[in-house]
C-alpha cells in the first residue's frame, strides 16, 4: 500500500473566530409571568466577551466536522494497550437515557428512585460475584479516584489496628495513577523492580516486607499483559507480615469469568467499567472505578451505601467507620445502567467469552509479529502483548514513528512508551472486539511499516502524511502555552 | 456473543496458529488452584429486546419526570437540553474515541476541549481552565489541594454556605495531608459574614473558600472576601455550583476570584441520578502550573499549521508519578464536549437570558409562597434559582404529602441541617411552568 500525498484538509475555525453579533442557536422558554425588580448592578455582569454567537445550524456543522478530524472506535481496530477499547454497545446508550433514569434527580426521596437504587444493588451484586470481593461501593468517578478510595480504606483499617504504616509497595511497571493516588493518602511510595520475567521479585518482596508496609498496590495481569504465576504466595507474604493487597483492576477484561481476585486474597481492589464493562470512553471520559473489598474492610466502604429495608431500597450513611464520600453524589450512575446492560447481555457465558477472545486475539498478534518487532519479555500474554522498537534502531526509526505511520494505514496506534520499564514500548491491547480480517489487516501494516522501515525510513520517521495535521510541535507548545483563545494572543500566555 | 465478531471456527482457527488444543490453554499461566470451576453466578443472558424491557421496567419505578412537577436543585439542576447537544456527542467519532494522545488523530476533541476551556475563561474571568474534573466537589478538593501547594500553608477557610456534599468529599479528599477545614459560619442573612472571616485570617491560611450563588441560595459580596484573603496572602476560592448563574451574575474573576470553580452539570448535562457530570476548574496565570488535570494548548506542525495538544504534561501523573499535581487520569470528556456544545448554543445571549429567566420564575414562586401564612424567607435578601422556605412544621411530612400528589417540593433541608426541621431548599429553572408554580403554592398551602 503506497499512501500518497493529500492536500491537507481545510482548517475548521474556533467558534469564536465564526461567531457574529446578533446570531443565536436557542430560544429560551418563554416566560408569561411578571417580571421581578432587577439585582443591584454590583452583581449583575455586561456581555460576556468573545462568547460565541452562532445559529444553531453552524453549531452542528462545526461538531459534526470537528468529529471527523477524530478517530473512531467504531471506524476501526483501536489497540491502546491498558485503555481495552472494546465495542460500546449502543443500545446501553439507550438505556441510560431512558427517560426515568436520565431525569432521576439525585436527592429523590429513596421512595422515587427505586429504579436507579436496584439498578445500583444489581451492579454491587454482580461485581462481587465477578471479583469474589464481599461488597462494592460505585462512588469513585473513574480508575484513579478507585485507587485513592481503597487506599484510603487500607489507611483506614490500619489506624484501627493502631498504625497506619507508612509505605505503599509498588511495582516498577504500574501506572502512573498508583503512586500519585497512594501520595494522596499520605503515604510513601515504594517501588519494587520486576524480575526478569516482569512480575514482581518474590525474593526482593520478602526481604522488604516489614511493619511500615501497608499495601502492595498489585496490578495483574500487570502492564506488560502477564499473569502473575506467584498471586497467592504475594499474598501471603503480605497478609503474614499484617499488610494488604490492594488489585488495581485495570486489566480483568483478561480474566473475567476465569478466575476470581478474590480468590486469589486479594483484600481491595477497582474495577474500570469502561474497560471491562464497555461504557464508551467518549474522548476521554467519563468513567467509572467502583471499589469491592472484603468484609475485613467493608466498614470502611464510603457511605452513602446501597441498603435495603421494609419498605424497599435506600441510601444509607450510617457507618460511623466508613472514609467519608468521594464523590457529590453516589458515583458516576449514567455508567453503572450501562454497566449493568452489559452484564445482563452477557451472561456468565459471554463474560468468559470476552476474556476468552480478548486473550486469544492478543496472543495471535503477537505471534504474527514476534520475530519482526522484539519482544522484550516472552513470558505468555493474556490480553495484551508489548513489543519494543529495538530491531528498528538500525534503521533510525523510532516507536514514535511507527505509531505516527500507523495511522496511514488507518489505524489507531497502540499505547507507546508504557510501561516505563520497556524502551520504546508498543503496548498493543486488541479486545475481543476484533475479527480475523482486523487482525489480519493490522498485521500486514505493522510487518509493512517493518518494511518500510528498512526500505526507506524517511517516509516512516515523517509520518503521519494523510492526518489533518501533521506531527505537531509539543515541545514548543509546552514552553508557551496557549491555553485559550483571545482576541489579543499575548494575553493567553503565562509568561 | 453478539458483540464478539469471531465466529466458533474462526477462534479455532487462531487457536491452530498458536499450536494449542484448547482455549483454556491460553490461561496456563493462572494457577490452577485459583482457576473457576464453576460459571459465574448471574442472571441468564438476555436477547437486546429483553434487556430493553427489562431495564425500562425498572426505569419506570422512579419518579415519572413527566407527570410531576419538580423543585429540587441543590448542586443538580433540571435544565432544558437542545435536541443537537445529545445528537453530536453521540456520533461515534466522539463517544468512541479515547483521551487525545495521538494529536493527529484525535483534533476534534482536542479543538473541543480548547474551546471549552476558553468559555469557562470567559464566563468565569480567570486566564485558564482545565479540560474538567469528576465534579464539583472533587473540583473543590483540588482547589483546595492547588492553595495548599502553592501557598505552603495549611488552613482553609470555608466561608458560609459551601455545599455540604461538597464539604463531606474535600474531608475524605485531603485531611490526610494534614490540610485543616475551618467553618466560618454565615451571618444572620445567610450570606458570608466578612468581618467573621477577616478575623480569622492568619499566616497560616492557604486560601478562602466562598460559595457563588451559596447553598441556601444567597448571593455573596465576593470583593471583600477576595480582597481579605489576598491582604493576608491567601488565595480567594469561589465556588459556584449552579453555572447558569454565570449568564447574568459578575464573573467571579473580576471581583479578586484566584481560583473558580465548580459543577458544570447546568450545561447540557442530565441529572442521571448524580453522575455523569463535570467539575470545572479555571485560576489566574500565576496558578496555571499548578492546576491538576488535563490541559489543551495549540501547536504548530512542521508545515505551520495550527492544531492542539495535550500540554504541561509534566504536572502529570504519568510523567511525576507520585509527586504529580493530582493522580487524576482523564477529564470528563463527553460530558464536557455536551457543555461546549450547549454553551455554544446559548450563546452570548441566550446564555443571559437564560440566567434572567431562572431568577423571574424563581422570584415569581416566593412572592407565590409567601403568601401563604405561617411561610417564612428567613434569608430575603438577594438570590438566583434557590431559596429556603421554612414552614410552621415540620417539612419532611409536608415533603412527603406533596409527593403523594406527584410535586417534589424541593429539599428538606434536615437532611443537612438537623435543626432546620421546618425548611425546605426550593429551586426553580426554566424547566418550571406558572402553573407548576402556582401548583406548587396552592398544594403547600393545602397541606399547611
Amino acid at each position: 500500500m503506497s499512501v500518497e500525498r493529500i492536500p491537507p484538509k481545510r482548517r475548521e475555525g474556533l467558534l469564536f473566530e465564526k461567531s457574529v453579533a446578533g446570531k443565536r442557536g436557542c430560544d429560551v422558554p418563554l416566560w408569561d409571568g411578571p417580571e421581578p425588580e432587577a439585582l443591584s448592578p454590583s452583581y449583575l455582569r455586561g456581555e460576556i466577551p468573545g462568547f460565541p454567537e452562532l445559529s444553531e445550524r453552524e453549531v452542528v456543522r462545526h461538531f459534526t466536522r470537528l468529529s471527523k478530524l477524530n478517530y473512531a472506535n467504531d471506524e476501526g481496530l483501536y489497540p491502546l494497550g491498558s485503555c481495552t477499547m472494546k465495542y460500546n454497545p449502543k443500545v446501553n446508550e439507550k438505556i441510560a437515557r431512558l427517560e426515568g433514569f436520565g431525569e432521576a434527580h439525585p436527592l429523590l426521596p429513596p421512595e422515587a428512585a427505586q429504579g436507579c437504587l436496584q439498578v445500583m444493588a444489581d451492579l454491587e451484586r454482580y461485581l462481587c460475584e465477578i471479583t469474589g470481593m464481599d461488597a462494592f461501593t460505585l462512588q469513585p468517578a473513574a480508575g484513579a479516584q478507585g485507587e485513592f478510595t481503597g487506599i484510603k480504606m487500607v489507611r483506614a483499617y490500619h489506624e484501627s489496628r493502631g498504625n497506619p504504616r507508612q509505605v505503599v509497595l509498588i511495582p516498577d511497571s504500574a501506572h502512573g495513577t498508583n503512586p500519585a493516588s497512594a501520595h494522596l493518602c499520605g503515604y510513601r511510595v515504594e517501588q519494587i523492580a520486576s524480575d526478569e520475567r516482569g512480575c514482581v521479585h518474590l525474593g526482593f518482596l520478602k526481604e522488604r516486607m516489614r511493619d511500615d508496609v501497608a499495601v502492595l498496590m498489585l496490578t495483574n495481569p500487570n502492564t506488560l499483559g502477564v499473569f502473575e504465576p506467584e498471586i497467592g504466595e504475594i499474598c501471603r507474604v503480605l497478609h503474614q507480615g499484617g499488610g494488604l493487597v490492594y488489585l488495581d483492576g485495570a486489566n480483568l477484561n483478561a480474566f473475567v469469568g476465569v478466575a476470581r481476585p478474590g480468590d486469589m486474597g486479594v483484600d481491595v481492589m477497582h474495577s474500570n467499567l469502561h474497560k471491562t464493562f464497555s461504557t464508551p470512553h467518549g474522548g476521554g471520559g467519563p468513567g467509572s472505578g467502583p471499589v469491592g473489598v472484603k468484609d475485613t474492610l467493608a466498614r470502611f466502604l464510603p457511605v452513602p451505601r446501597v441498603i435495603r429495608d421494609e419498605k424497599g431500597w435506600r441510601l444509607s450513611a450510617d457507618f460511623p467507620e466508613s472514609i467519608g464520600k468521594v464523590h457529590s453524589f453516589f458515583g458516576n450512575f449514567g455508567m453503572h445502567a450501562r454497566a449493568v446492560a452489559y452484564i445482563l447481555a452477557n451472561g456468565a457465558q459471554g463474560l468468559r467469552e470476552i476474556a476468552e477472545s480478548a486473550v486469544l486475539n492478543a496472543n495471535y498478534l503477537r505471534k504474527r509479529l514476534e520475530g519482526v518487532y522484539h519482544l522484550p519479555y516472552t513470558s505468555p500474554s493474556l490480553h495484551e502483548v508489548i513489543f519494543s522498537d529495538k530491531y528498528l534502531e538500525k534503521h533510525g526509526v523510532k516507536t514514535l514513528d511507527v505509531a505516527k505511520r500507523l495511522m496511514d494505514y488507518g489505524f489507531h496506534p497502540p499505547t507507546i512508551y508504557f510501561p516505563l520499564i520497556v524502551k520504546g514500548a508498543l503496548m498493543i491491547e486488541p479486545t475481543e472486539s476484533e475479527g480475523i480480517e482486523d487482525l489480519d489487516a493490522f498485521v500486514d501494516a505493522m510487518l509493512r511499516i517493518a518494511e518500510e522501515a528498512a526500505e526507506d525510513p524517511e517516509v516512516v520517521r515523517s509520518a503521519p502524511h494523510t492526518t489533518p495535521v501533521g506531527r505537531l510541535d509539543e515541545a514548543a507548545a509546552a514552553r508557551r502555552p496557549v491555553l485559550r483563545w483571545n482576541t489579543d494572543p499575548e494575553k493567553s500566555r503565562p509568561d | 456473543m453478539r458483540y464478539i465478531p469471531s465466529s466458533p471456527a474462526e477462534r479455532r482457527k487462531l487457536l491452530q496458529v498458536l499450536g494449542l488444543d484448547s482455549i483454556d490453554r491460553l490461561f496456563d499461566t493462572i494457577p490452577e488452584a485459583f482457576r473457576l470451576k464453576r460459571p459465574l453466578d448471574l442472571p441468564p443472558a438476555l436477547p437486546e429486546a429483553d434487556l430493553v424491557q427489562h431495564l425500562s421496567e425498572l426505569s419506570r419505578k422512579n419518579l415519572d419526570p413527566h407527570s410531576s412537577a419538580q423543585f429540587l436543585g441543590a448542586g443538580a439542576y433540571r435544565h432544558f437540553i437542545p435536541a443537537i447537544v445529545d445528537h453530536l456527542i453521540s456520533r461515534a467519532e466522539f463517544y468512541s474515541s479515547y483521551t487525545p494522545y495521538q494529536p493527529e488523530f484525535s483534533q476534534g476533541t482536542l479543538q473541543s476541549i480548547f474551546e471549552f476551556q476558553t468559555m469557562i475563561c470567559q464566563l468565569t474571568g480567570m486566564d485558564a481552565a482545565n479540560a474538567s474534573l469528576y465534579d464539583g466537589a472533587s473540583a473543590l478538593a483540588e482547589g483546595i489541594l492547588l492553595a495548599h501547594r502553592a501557598k505552603r500553608r495549611q488552613e482553609i477557610l470555608i466561608a458560609g454556605f459551601v455545599h455540604p456534599e461538597y464539604l463531606k468529599v474535600v474531608r475524605t479528599l485531603v485531611t490526610t495531608l494534614g490540610i485543616e477545614l475551618k467553618m466560618i459560619p454565615a451571618g444572620e442573612s445567610g450570606a458570608c459574614d466578612v468581618d467573621r472571616v477577616a478575623g480569622q485570617l492568619t499566616g497560616q491560611t492557604a486560601a478562602v473558600v466562598i460559595q457563588m450563588p451559596n447553598f441556601v441560595g444567597r448571593l455573596e459580596d465576593i470583593a471583600p472576601l477576595a480582597q481579605a484573603a489576598h491582604r493576608a496572602g491567601a488565595v480567594c476560592i469561589v465556588v459556584v455550583n449552579e453555572a447558569v448563574s454565570l449568564g447574568m451574575l459578575e464573573a467571579p474573576g473580576n471581583l479578586g476570584a484566584d481560583v473558580v470553580l465548580g459543577e458544570a452539570q447546568s450545561f447540557g448535562v442530565p441529572l442521571s441520578y448524580g453522575g455523569p457530570y463535570l467539575g470545572f476548574m479555571g485560576v489566574r496565570m500565576e496558578y496555571v502550573r499548578e492546576l491538576p488535570g488535563r490541559l489543551v494548548g495549540q501547536a504548530k506542525d512542521a508545515q505551520g499549521r495550527d492544531g492542539y495538544v495535550l500540554t504541561l504534561a509534566t504536572r502529570e501523573q504519568h510523567i511525576r508519578r507520585e509527586k504529580a499535581t493530582s493522580n487524576i487520569c482523564t477529564n470528563q470528556g463527553l460530558c464536557m464536549l455536551a457543555a461546549t456544545i450547549f454553551m455554544a448554543t446559548l450563546g452570548k445571549q441566550g446564555m443571559r437570558e437564560l440566567a434572567l429567566q431562572n431568577r423571574s420564575r424563581t422570584e415569581y414562586a416566593k412572592a407565590a409562597l409567601i403568601k401563604i401564612p405561617g411561610c417564612k424567607l428567613p434569608y430575603p435578601g438577594p438570590g438566583f434559582n434557590e431559596f429556603v422556605l421554612e414552614l410552621p412544621k415540620e417539612a419532611i411530612a409536608v415533603h412527603r404529602q406533596l409527593l403523594g400528589k406527584g410535586i417534589v417540593a424541593g429539599l428538606p433541608l434536615e437532611r443537612y441541617f438537623p435543626e432546620r426541621k421546618n425548611d425546605l431548599l426550593i429551586t426553580v429553572t426554566e424547566t418550571n411552568s406558572r402553573n407548576q408554580i402556582d401548583r406548587l403554592a396552592k398544594e403547600l398551602k393545602g397541606a399547611l
